[in-house]
């Protein structure tokens, strides 16, 4: 009966860690579904943006408030994950504290005493975070694709990390031994006295009680990742490291485009020569995305590594003159769908079923598309380097190449460029006249 | 270029005038200040004249890859055919798309924007610019996106603008955080998505709030919507929409 708390918390640890892992394999298996791109290109540049970008936070100071306050969080995520090795040790073994004694009290009150001085930075951050959503006007927190469930989904994240860190502070100020050691109680001490007129025994049952709902805690919190905008702890690692390197200027020629361009330019081409052996049942290529499966697979990790912080929509000169647009949406919408392919896939034993539904018109209006000026702002912007920007020209090329789907205006500009070489109406061979006018 | 061609002679740079450059009355504006520039530097250049056409980026942004490509190659075998090595526009659209999206198509050329054309020509001592002429004026500068984030060049037009001798006052979004002008995209030849505003008002404002004798640009798109914006605003007697080659030519009397 002795080992009965060992063997449920064994069972809890693999209980939450693999349900993680198999959430984790669902993510990976749907980014896959995206097309190739080779992103395994000068490693070295790769390597150093995800150590400055996603290590080193360098783009989330450049506002500074939000900026400073996340760093805190991430900081304090990552260091008090330290207490959690010991935490896991003696809920395996049945020990308490067990590094106390090989580390000696002066380190180990040094690093307890570190862990809750940052839970309490982390507390207080992440109170200012929720104020940020809930009571001050930040118009990127209100916008409309932050109704409902995003709208829970960033308060719940933020009520999980409140109630963790006050779980640990109360899980040592309820310590008794610990508390009469005095080493590394430096926030607890203040906590202690309110359980002075309990007995002993409630406040051992207290300090359990915390212990298990701390680690409990975060297992639920681990797994939370997965139906929550929050993966981005984990996966802005992987984005920031195989984002574009190239300019941003610079967009993709689509090669499928290059060889057909060749082949109408080329003057020995026979126009009714056969296809090529073996390629008669071969599909053409799509041009252009009109579902997440055209998308890269860059691009759909970018969709689950937003965690819609909205910086993109606040740049965005669209979103600002009142227009549909939202970079930020185009990311959410992608995960959505993807996510609801990835259900599809999970029901009919690993293949997709027509649902009849597409990411165009179903999630992203053409009007959405249509109001982007390519400006690169939210690229810009992105804390993580994802490129919204990307899939929303992706979705114009299938707009236009398979739908012939532009704007009047827009086909009106094609058509001159065709017959004149210009966007305007204008004759070619007035190209020059500009020299002699005055 | 034909012409030099068939005297045997190789130009320093080829001019790409661009649509704009070649056929808004604005913009042809800015085509004459900057080739007085290249006159008062004597830079032997070059223009295809009626052998140039359009890029294909407006073709290209608004997702007609097949366009695109199509007039990038006819440009390219012109290019190539005069063995064109150097370019310079005016354009930032035309800068970008021949400096980054020609070379995989088989167009690799040098190219520069004509504000980092004119800063060569100063740093190789073929150029001054009079810093009296303009002295006392208040100048902002507003970055065209595909010159600043979309190809990180925001030094060269601030260098030039104070060599002028003016002023320069920033904007509060400028360099990587500029406000697009909403020309980009395609976005110049149609009208906007249904809103609470246009793009060029709200960046009008922007520069407005600098208090500015004049809004510098370097784009012939920027150029069109922040003159609108001084017209919309009715600021047209205290603010000029100026491209940076007009302010140079204007402050070396040319």
């Amino acid at each position: 009966m002795q080992y009965l708390p060992n063997l449920f918390f064994a069972l809890a640890l693999i209980a939450g860690m693999g349900f993680f892992l198999m959430n984790i394999r669902k993510v990976s298996r749907n980014i896959k579904l995206g097309k190739d791109v080779n992103r395994t290109d000068k490693k070295p540049e790769r390597l150093k943006n995800m150590i400055m970008i996603a290590l080193g936070q360098s783009k989330m100071i450049k506002r500074p408030l939000s900026g400073f306050l996340h760093i805190i969080v991430y900081v304090g995520f990552i260091i008090i994950n330290i207490e959690v090795l010991e935490i896991i040790i003696d809920g395996l073994f049945g020990t308490h504290r067990i590094f106390q004694v090989p580390l000696g009290n002066e380190i180990y009150g040094f690093l307890i005493g570190t862990f809750e001085v940052l839970a309490t930075l982390v507390f207080v951050a992440v109170v200012i975070f929720w104020l940020r959503r809930n009571v001050s006007n930040i118009k990127r927190f209100l916008s409309k694709e932050m109704k409902g469930w995003p709208k829970n989904d960033g308060n719940n994240i933020l009520y999980f990390e409140m109630v963790l860190m006050s779980l640990f502070l109360i899980m040592n100020a309820t310590d008794t031994p610990f508390q009469q050691a005095g080493i590394g109680n430096v926030v607890s001490q203040f906590i202690s006295p309110l359980f002075d007129g309990f007995s002993l025994e409630v406040i051992h049952t207290i300090e359990r009680s915390a212990w298990w709902f701390h680690i409990l805690g975060i297992l639920v919190f681990l797994n939370y990742l997965f139906y929550s905008k929050h993966l981005h702890i984990l996966l802005a690692f992987p984005n920031t490291y195989f984002a574009n390197l190239n300019l941003k200027g610079q967009f993709t020629n689509l090669e499928s485009v290059t060889t057909e361009v060749k082949l109408m330019m080329d003057p020995d081409a026979d126009p009714y020569a056969a296809p090529p052996e073996g390629a008669e049942d071969t599909v053409p290529e799509k041009f252009g995305a009109s579902d997440v499966a055209d998308l890269n697979w860059v691009q759909l990790l970018n969709a689950y590594t937003c965690t819609e912080c909205g910086r993109c929509t606040s740049v965005c000169p669209a979103n600002l003159t009142g227009k549909e647009l939202s970079p930020r949406k185009i990311m959410m919408d992608t995960r959505d769908r993807l996510e609801e392919v990835g259900r599809n896939i999970d029901l009919n034993k690993g293949t997709f079923v027509d649902d009849g539904k597409q990411l165009l018109n179903d999630y992203i209006s053409p009007e959405e598309l249509w109001a982007c000026t390519s400006c690169n702002a939210c690229v810009e912007e992105c804390p993580v380097n994802i490129d919204p920007l990307s899939i929303i020209m992706d979705m114009r090329r299938y707009l236009v190449m398979e739908e012939s789907a532009a704007p009047q205006e827009l086909n009106m500009m094609m058509t001159n460029i065709e017959n004149n070489g210009a966007p305007w109406q204008y004759n070619q061979q007035d190209r020059l006249n500009w020299a002699d006018e005055e | 270029m034909a012409d030099m061609m068939a005297q045997g002679k190789e130009p320093e740079v080829l001019f790409w005038v661009g649509a704009a450059g070649s056929y808004d009355d604005r913009a042809k504006k800015i085509s004459r200040a900057f080739v007085k520039i290249l006159h008062q530097a004597n830079v032997d250049f070059a223009v295809l004249g009626t052998e140039e056409s359009s890029t294909g980026d407006a073709a290209k942004r608004a997702g007609n890859e097949f366009l695109f490509q199509m007039q990038a190659m006819m440009n390219i075998e012109v290019l190539n055919g005069y063995e064109v090595k150097k370019i310079v526009t005016c354009d930032p659209h035309s800068f970008n798309t021949l400096k980054n999206e020609y070379p995989s198509l088989g167009g690799k050329y040098e190219v520069f924007h004509h504000t980092q054309f004119i800063q060569n020509l100063i740093s190789e001592g073929r150029l001054k610019i009079d810093d009296t002429t303009l002295k006392g004026k208040r100048v902002t500068f507003h970055d065209p996106c595909y010159l600043g984030r979309g190809n990180d060049v925001y030094e060269s037009p601030r260098d030039l603008i104070n060599r002028l001798g003016v002023n320069l006052t920033e904007m509060k979004r400028n360099k990587s955080s500029a406000l697009c002008c909403g020309a980009g995209g395609a976005q110049m030849f149609k009208d906007a998505e249904k809103g609470d505003k246009e793009i060029n008002i709200l960046r009008t404002e922007d520069a407005l709030e600098t208090k500015p004798h004049i809004i510098a640009t370097g784009c012939p798109y920027c150029n069109t919507m922040m003159t609108d914006g001084i017209k919309f605003k009715e600021k047209e007697a205290e603010v000029q929409v100026k491209d940076i080659a007009e302010l140079i030519a204007e402050a070396n009397n040319l």
